[in-house]
């Protein structure tokens, strides 16, 4: 193969644009900021538990909308159930080798377990009347079961978009097994960043949010080394960003990873703003991934 | 089911009179780019440049000419959907809009196709696109249609030169076998078949004779399926998320005792 590092260069591009990046970037903190409540709710102290409603209250909103864009981005946006019921038999329709076809049930399911975790935190902050609805909040058994069963479909939603591009034959998405990766994990940092900003801006002083700030920070860390694990994967197929938006990505990381970390460090001394600071910049940084990914 | 069906094209006898993508585009009512008005591409005698929805042949001109002019061919290919038999776009549809027919051809039904655009990413070869009209996506069908009326596809119908050629694969197979046989004995040694046996994707139901490296054609050397990453793609990203929940409960651990400083990794 002179001059052409794959066979993925004769490929076409499916034009995929700021709905998917965008839908990336909200898919990823709808699931990571579940995930990261559950966690809380499960393993953390019940001061917290005002933290973990910052996740339940991102999570549901951001699923939503997701839903809209992977709408509104089909060539033919009333027939989205297509995804789920096959329109010529009216059977389920579910390929569990496709990424697409298991991500939107997996997003679906996602979307019911949010819904009630937004209404059990809800319940409990008392914004809506029905306080019975607090048993969708673990310790009760049904919030449990929705947290658990919940928590792990955040992980899904926060991966397989990951894997999707993987389950193609592009240059780059499908060049290196390790986008589902980076993914989840830029999942995890942009979330725990979107909580600690949140959290920030409505003067909680909880205990638990010096340790969000932490797993940032370690997750932001991991994040790094998983996009240098990506770039390595690539080999020869890394001439492909051999472009704007490898500049862009560059520029990623150097806003969105080392900056943050370079913050942290500084945290002893001037720890406030530099937290809200490192979560903006973390955000930004999470989105731009995802454009420089889904767009190269 | 029918005996498998396909083309096998002989680039070699191919003049690029484009008949085919004329009688494509009429028995198929697709409509012309940029309202008809005419476009030309500006350094090939090739105006429509690519496969896509609204062209489902296109004839490839590679214009081979050193600096000198001296010498010099052009390699003339009418490029088409390869109806693979392990075909990359029918794996990964998620609303089952792409079929595989009778005559083991790949068919998008465009009234179940709902425009993810999933498969044109999923084809090795890139020849599926959106269709501007329809807001589907769209490619050959191997006229299916007129298979299933007893007819031959519009394009080999048309083709003046039988550099496309329509049949059973077997009869294919046999046919294009005698044919590099004979251009080898008459001294054109670098005559070779391009997806003519199972070793690619399972067999191309459209299968070529070309005359220079796959890549000169604009083909994939080595095409392969989107599923070989589902399952590296799959332990990485949950190898990813068992290194976050870890990292999650390390810090999310109700201590009582104080917690060790920040770990620089």
């Amino acid at each position: 193969m002179n001059g052409v590092p794959s066979s993925t260069w004769f490929t076409a591009s499916p034009h995929w644009g700021w709905y998917i990046a965008s839908y990336f970037f909200l898919g990823g903190l709808a699931g990571g900021s579940y995930f990261l409540a559950a966690l809380m709710d499960l393993f953390g102290r019940r001061e917290d538990r005002p933290l973990a409603h910052i996740g339940y209250y991102v999570a549901f909103p951001c699923v939503a909308i997701s839903g809209l864009l992977l709408t509104l981005d089909l060539g033919k946006p009333m027939r989205f159930w297509h995804m789920l019921i096959e329109s010529n038999t009216y059977r389920p329709m579910l390929k569990y080798w496709s990424p697409m076809s298991i991500g939107s049930w997996g997003l679906l399911a996602f979307g019911f377990f949010t819904f009630a975790s937004f209404l059990g935190a809800l319940a409990e902050d008392g914004r809506i009347p029905w306080s019975g609805l607090r048993i969708l909040r673990a310790p009760a058994a049904p919030g449990l079961i929705v947290e658990l069963l919940g928590g792990l479909a955040g992980f899904y939603v926060a991966s397989y978009t990951g894997v999707l591009l993987a389950v193609t034959n592009r240059p780059i998405w499908s060049d290196t097994p390790l986008l589902g990766m980076l993914f989840v994990v830029s999942a995890a940092s942009t979330s725990a960043a979107l909580m600690t900003l949140v959290a920030h801006r409505s003067d909680l002083t909880l205990p638990g949010l010096a340790d969000l700030h932490r797993m940032e920070t370690w997750v932001i860390a991991l994040e790094l080394a998983v996009l240098t694990a990506v770039v390595i994967s690539l080999g020869r197929v890394v001439s492909a960003w051999l472009n704007g938006w490898g500049v862009l990505l560059l520029i990623v990381v150097a806003v969105g990873m080392i900056a943050p970390l370079v913050l942290a460090s500084r945290r002893r001394t001037s720890p406030d703003a530099s937290m809200s600071t490192a979560a903006v910049l973390v955000l930004v940084g999470g989105f731009l991934l995802r454009v420089v990914i889904v767009f190269s | 089911m029918a005996e498998p069906m396909g083309f096998f094209t002989d680039t070699t006898v191919c003049i690029g009179c484009k008949a085919c993508e004329v009688a494509c585009k009429q028995w198929n009512q697709l409509p012309s780019a940029n309202g008809g008005v005419n476009t030309l591409s500006g350094d090939s005698y090739d105006n429509t440049r690519q496969l896509d929805g609204i062209h489902w042949r296109h004839v490839k001109f590679i214009e081979q000419f050193p600096e000198d002019r001296k010498d010099g061919r052009w390699l003339l290919m009418s490029d088409v959907c390869k109806h693979c038999v392990h075909a990359g776009c029918l794996e990964v549809c998620p609303t089952g809009a792409i079929i595989r027919t009778e005559f083991d051809t790949v068919v998008i039904q465009s009234n179940a196709c709902n425009g993810c655009r999933d498969c044109i990413g999923a084809c090795p070869f890139g020849v599926i696109e959106i269709n501007p009209v329809s807001h589907t996506a769209q490619k050959c069908t191997l006229c299916y249609d007129r298979l299933q009326g007893g007819l031959e596809p519009a394009c080999s119908k048309a083709c003046p030169t039988k550099s496309i050629q329509f049949g059973t694969i077997r009869e294919l197979r046999a046919n294009s076998e005698k044919r590099v046989e004979q251009l080898h004995e008459a001294g054109e040694n670098r005559a070779y078949l391009y997806g003519a046996d199972e070793k690619m994707l399972g067999g191309l139901n459209s299968f070529y004779l070309l005359v220079d490296k796959p890549e000169v054609y604009g083909l994939p050397p080595d095409p392969k399926m989107p599923s070989r990453n589902l399952v590296p793609g799959s332990i990485s990203a949950l190898f990813g998320a068992i290194m976050v929940g870890l990292a999650g409960i390390f810090n999310f651990r109700n201590r009582a005792a104080s917690k060790p400083e920040e770990k620089r990794p």
